[in-house]
This record gives C-alpha cells, sequence and structure tokens, in this order.
C-alpha cells in the first residue's frame, strides 16, 4: 500500500507532538523535584557545615544559577548522556544506570515476547466465540487481574507457585545464576506477574478491535453468503482489524511501565525501577529525575507507537 | 451518541421521568459491597473489637482465630481491626482525589468545549502532555520531591487523573456543544456560564459519573501501589496498600496478615467495576 504524503505529514505532526510533550514531561519532572522543601547543598553537607562550605558546594553546583537555567542545562547534559552525579554515593549516575537498564530490558522483552502471542490468540478466540463460556470466562479473568493492584497479582502469584507449590524460590532474586535453571527460576515469578497484568490488558483491547471489525456489514455478509465462523473471522474480519490489533499491543505494552515499578521491588530484581525507588527512600534527586526521564520516554515512545500504527492503518483518521 | 438526543428530548418537557433504574444481580452485589466498605470507612471506627495501634497478641503473624478474626500482624496487632481502620484511608483519599479530579476535570472540559479557541488548544495540549506520565511515576516522583502526607496524596492523585477526565468531558461536551438546542440558547444570546450549566452539563452527567467510578478504581489501584511501596499513608496508620507492605514478610508463611488486605482491595475495586458494567443503559451510555 502506498502511502499518500498527507499520512507521512500527519506522522511526522504526531511525532512532533510527542517531541514537545517529552520536553513538557522533563520540564515536570525537573520542577517536581525543586519543590524540595530546604537547600540541597545543606542537605548533603549535613547541620554541622559551615555556612562557607555550604555556599561553596552551592557556587560548584551551580545552585544559585536560576531554575530555567538549570533546567536547560539539565536538558543538554540528558541528551548528551550526561546524567550528573548521584547525591548520596557520589558516581556517575549513567554508570549506575546503565546495567540496571539493561535488566529492565530483558525482563520487560521477555514479558512482551511471552504474552504478546497469547494474549492475541485469546483475544481473538474470545471475539470469534463471543458470548460462549469461554468468551465470558476469559472476560471475567481479566476483569479480575485488571481491577487488582499489581502487588497483589505479585504476591498471588509468590502464594501459588513459592508457598503452596513450592516450585519457585520466593521473594528472590538468586544472586547465583550460573546454571540454565537458576536463571529460569530466579525469572519466573516476575515474568509470570508481569505477563498477567499486561496480558489481561491485550486481551480485552485486541477482543474489543476485533469485536469492532466483525460488526460491520461486510463481515456479516461474509457469514450470510455462508463462510464458516473460522473463515469469517480470521479471513474477512481480522486483516481489518490488523491496525487497531496492533495499536492495542502497543498500548498494552506500556503497562510495563508501571508493572514494572512494582514488581521489581516485590522481587527485588536489579532494574531501573528498584534503582529508582531506593533512590526516592534516599532522596536522591538526580538519580530519580534520570530514572523517571527513563520510564516517561519509554511510555511516550510505546503511546506515541500506537497512535501512528493507527494513522498507518485507518485511512479514516487520515481525514 | 444516541444520548444525548434522548435526553434532550426529555429534558424541558413537565411530564414525570421515570426514575426507577433496575439492576440486575451482579450490579446489586456490586453496589452492596461498595455501600458496606463506605459505611466501614466511616462508622468503622468505632466497631473496631481492639484499638488499632494496639500488639494485643505476642504471636505474630497469628493465624484466623474466633479472637482474632483475620489474624494478626507482624507486631501481633489485630488485622481486623486495622482492615477497618484502613477503609478509612483507602475510601476516603480515593473518594476525595476522585471528587477533585472530576470536577475540575468536568469544568474545565466543558469551557473548553464551548469557547473553543486557544483556550481550548492550549488546555487540551498542556493536559495531554500530563497524560504522557505513567501514573505511578508521577505519584513516586512528586512524593520523592514534598513527601507524603494526606493532603499531599490526595493533591497528587487529583493532577494523575484530572486529565483523563478533562479529555473525556470535553469530548462528550465537543458533540452536546454542536447540537441544536445549544445553537438557539446561544442565538437566545445566553451566557457561557448558563450554557454550560443548563445546557451541557445535564447531558454529560450521567457518563460522567459512570467515568467517575472507573476513575476511582485506578486511583484505589495507584493509591495502594503508593502505599505498597512505602510511599503512600504513613505509620502509624496505614492504608489497605500499606497494610500488605507491612505484612509482607508473612507471605512466606502464607499469612492471612497479607492475604486479608489484599481482598479488601480485591472486593472494592472488583465490586465497582461490576457495579459501573451493570449499570442501566440509560446511566452509562458511553462514547465508547
Amino acid at each position: 500500500m502506498l502511502k499518500s504524503s498527507t499520512t507521512w505529514l500527519l506522522v511526522a505532526k504526531r511525532l512532533g507532538i510527542a517531541l514537545i510533550t517529552l520536553v513538557i514531561v522533563s520540564f515536570a519532572v525537573f520542577f517536581a523535584t525543586q519543590l524540595l522543601p530546604g537547600d540541597v547543598a545543606q542537605i548533603l553537607l549535613g547541620q554541622a557545615a559551615t555556612p562557607e562550605a555550604v555556599a561553596g558546594l552551592r557556587e560548584a553546583m551551580g545552585l544559585n544559577e536560576p531554575a530555567i537555567l538549570r533546567f536547560l542545562h539539565w536538558l543538554t547534559g540528558l541528551a548528551t548522556g550526561d546524567l550528573g552525579i548521584s547525591y548520596v554515593n557520589h558516581m556517575e549516575i549513567s554508570n549506575l544506570i546503565a546495567g540496571r537498564l539493561a535488566n529492565s530490558l530483558k525482563l520487560a522483552g521477555v514479558v512482551a515476547a511471552l504474552s504478546t502471542p497469547v494474549a492475541l490468540c485469546l483475544g481473538i478466540l474470545a471475539s470469534m466465540w463471543r458470548g460462549t463460556l469461554l468468551d465470558r470466562t476469559i472476560s471475567i479473568l481479566t476483569i479480575a487481574v485488571i481491577s487488582v493492584p499489581e502487588f497483589m497479582i505479585a504476591t498471588l502469584a509468590v502464594l501459588i507457585f513459592a508457598v503452596w507449590l513450592g516450585w519457585l524460590p520466593a521473594l528472590s532474586y538468586g544472586v547465583d545464576v550460573d546454571s540454565l535453571g537458576a536463571i529460569l527460576r530466579a525469572y519466573a515469578l516476575p515474568v509470570i506477574t508481569l505477563s498477567f497484568v499486561v496480558s489481561a490488558q491485550m486481551i480485552r483491547m485486541t477482543r474489543a478491535a476485533m469485536i469492532e471489525t466483525i460488526n460491520t456489514p461486510y463481515v456479516e455478509m461474509a457469514l450470510l453468503k455462508g463462510a464458516s465462523r473460522t473463515r469469517m473471522v480470521l479471513v474477512h474480519a481480522l486483516p481489518n482489524a490488523l491496525g487497531p490489533i496492533a495499536n492495542a499491543v502497543a498500548l498494552s505494552l506500556s503497562y510495563l511501565v508501571g508493572g514494572v515499578i512494582i514488581v521489581e521491588t516485590v522481587f527485588n530484581y536489579p532494574g531501573v525501577a528498584k534503582l529508582m525507588v531506593d533512590g526516592v527512600a534516599t532522596r536522591d534527586l538526580p538519580l530519580i529525575q534520570s530514572c523517571a526521564m527513563i520510564f516517561c520516554f519509554s511510555y511516550l515512545s510505546l503511546t506515541t507507537l500506537a497512535d501512528m500504527i493507527a494513522i498507518l492503518s485507518n485511512p479514516r483518521l487520515r481525514r | 451518541m444516541t444520548l444525548p438526543l434522548r435526553l434532550s428530548r426529555a429534558r424541558g418537557t413537565s411530564a414525570p421521568r421515570q426514575r426507577t433504574y433496575v439492576f440486575n444481580w451482579a450490579g446489586r452485589i456490586g453496589l452492596a459491597i461498595i455501600v458496606m466498605w463506605c459505611a466501614v470507612a466511616i462508622i468503622g471506627q468505632w466497631f473496631t473489637p481492639y484499638p488499632v495501634g494496639k500488639i494485643v497478641d505476642w504471636n505474630f503473624f497469628g493465624p484466623v482465630s474466633a479472637k482474632y478474626w483475620m489474624g494478626t500482624d507482624y507486631l501481633g496487632r489485630d488485622i481486623f481491626s486495622r482492615v477497618m481502620m484502613g477503609a478509612r484511608y483507602t475510601v476516603g483519599i480515593a473518594l476525595a482525589a476522585v471528587t477533585l479530579a472530576c470536577a475540575l476535570g468536568v469544568i474545565l472540559g466543558m469551557i473548553a468545549a464551548v469557547m473553543g479557541g486557544w483556550f481550548d488548544t492550549i488546555v487540551s495540549r498542556l493536559l495531554d502532555a500530563f497524560n504522557g506520565i505513567p501514573s505511578l511515576l508521577f505519584g513516586l516522583v512528586v512524593v520523592a520531591a514534598v513527601g507524603s502526607s494526606i493532603p499531599v496524596l490526595i493533591l497528587t492523585l487529583t493532577a494523575i487523573y484530572m486529565p483523563g477526565s478533562y479529555r473525556f468531558a470535553r469530548a462528550l461536551a465537543v458533540n452536546i456543544n454542536t447540537m441544536d438546542f445549544v445553537t438557539v440558547a446561544r442565538a437566545r444570546g445566553e451566557a457561557t456560564p448558563y450554557l454550560i450549566l443548563r445546557e451541557i452539563f445535564p447531558n454529560i452527567v450521567g457518563s460522567v459519573l459512570a467515568d467517575l467510578g472507573l476513575r476511582f478504581v485506578f486511583i484505589v489501584l495507584v493509591l495502594s501501589g503508593l502505599s505498597f511501596l512505602g510511599l503512600g499513608v504513613q505509620p502509624p496508620n496505614a492504608d489497605w496498600g500499606a497494610l500488605v507492605r507491612e505484612n509482607i514478610e508473612g507471605l512466606s508463611y502464607g499469612a492471612p496478615a497479607v492475604i486479608f488486605p489484599s481482598l479488601a482491595i480485591a472486593s472494592l475495586t472488583i465490586s465497582v467495576n461490576m457495579f459501573i458494567d451493570n449499570l442501566p443503559t440509560r446511566i452509562r451510555d458511553r462514547s465508547e
């Protein structure tokens, strides 16, 4: 399918909006963390510090500059990969984050690879056999998963797999991940928990997207001319629902961002989210800002991707 | 969008409107559980079997017994009393936040829809940008910056969910705004406040209420998530999320102290969902 220039214009416009949003978000993140009552230099040096030392540190950290200048500094730093230095252990934040980010991405990647095919199959099946026992079971289960907090799914998974069945270790990311079995067991619970959360969203959205397509006159026509239900759904409806489904997949994957925060904390998984939650406990603001921007960036990319798929696949959105 | 038409026909006529809404059993169960938790939140304080902060049993993570209906927690405090008190924080904070968020969002949304122009564009763009921040993350950043207290929690949750409410109300109001009766009112020379209050608002209130319910669920989830991370309601007080966090050590023994607060959250959120899903279509005619 050849896309007209107006389509690409729309895509470019959506990208531009995403970029502006990113700037506004970074603005919000930066200034939210500036609300901290008290003087950062004073906090860092402790109550016993002399006023001269505090003033010196303020000067060295550039705290005397106006906030907007510091924001611009911070933003250019972010763009060039200079994330600043941690208040707590005085290490380069980029070093702190690098390994953790790889861990988080690994977790997210495994979850996405695992839950997408399962969720798509279940969602399409539910829409194909709409109103049957299968559909109702799936609907009730997904509603149940969506309406409870992520940490509850996590605790439930621990209860079932670690406490009652005894298959997996509870609440521990084993440091001795030397064998394949150990790695699998360490990953299992976080992956299971996140997969449940993400799949539930994805199944619901896929089902809704498919049903919308199935309700169109041309699919009904296929049924009337005698096509089987399977043929009607898979051959007539599915190709046209691919766009909305891809959109649903990208949107559901953005739920990973929130889920990862809880799951990494529950299971003590050494990812970015755990780093950030620890940073909140020690009030390590540069670290929190950087982690927050990583999460916002991934979230925005996924929602933007979802919108762009929607634009590219649906001619009506191009006006 | 058939609702506005139907409602607008009902408006203005003096014939008595039919007010009896029929709820099916799932909706009734949902409503009953919601009412129960609200009652517990309001009057539960005076009915707790033991003082909330009192260590009543030397046996920590005690099992369910006739004396301690939901077992005891990591210090040997009565979980049943703590869950009753937790209802006050969870339901209270969520209700305050959702009311604020929806009130602000709906008012702004209606103003934006009626005024249009640059006001609409700027507010929409700004609030859309806020939608680009994952909700739990926003809470984390704010709490990291200003510390956690109940007013901060309420305001943060309001800020997180106001943009969604705005977007929802604006979309509905924009549709109503193009209807003939609004055009007529404009031609009559009615002022913007009148248009918003008398023409737009009555026609979106049903959908807005259904939306409020769904948002309430999200707020309960984020609030419990924050408390679970130790950033929500601070000890010695505890909402349900904080109760789960306090007692998470007991998970390896399958202690009831972890299970019952979790069940409390689940029962509240699932019953709100059940209630909203089974609202009579006359109230819940959503644009989806």
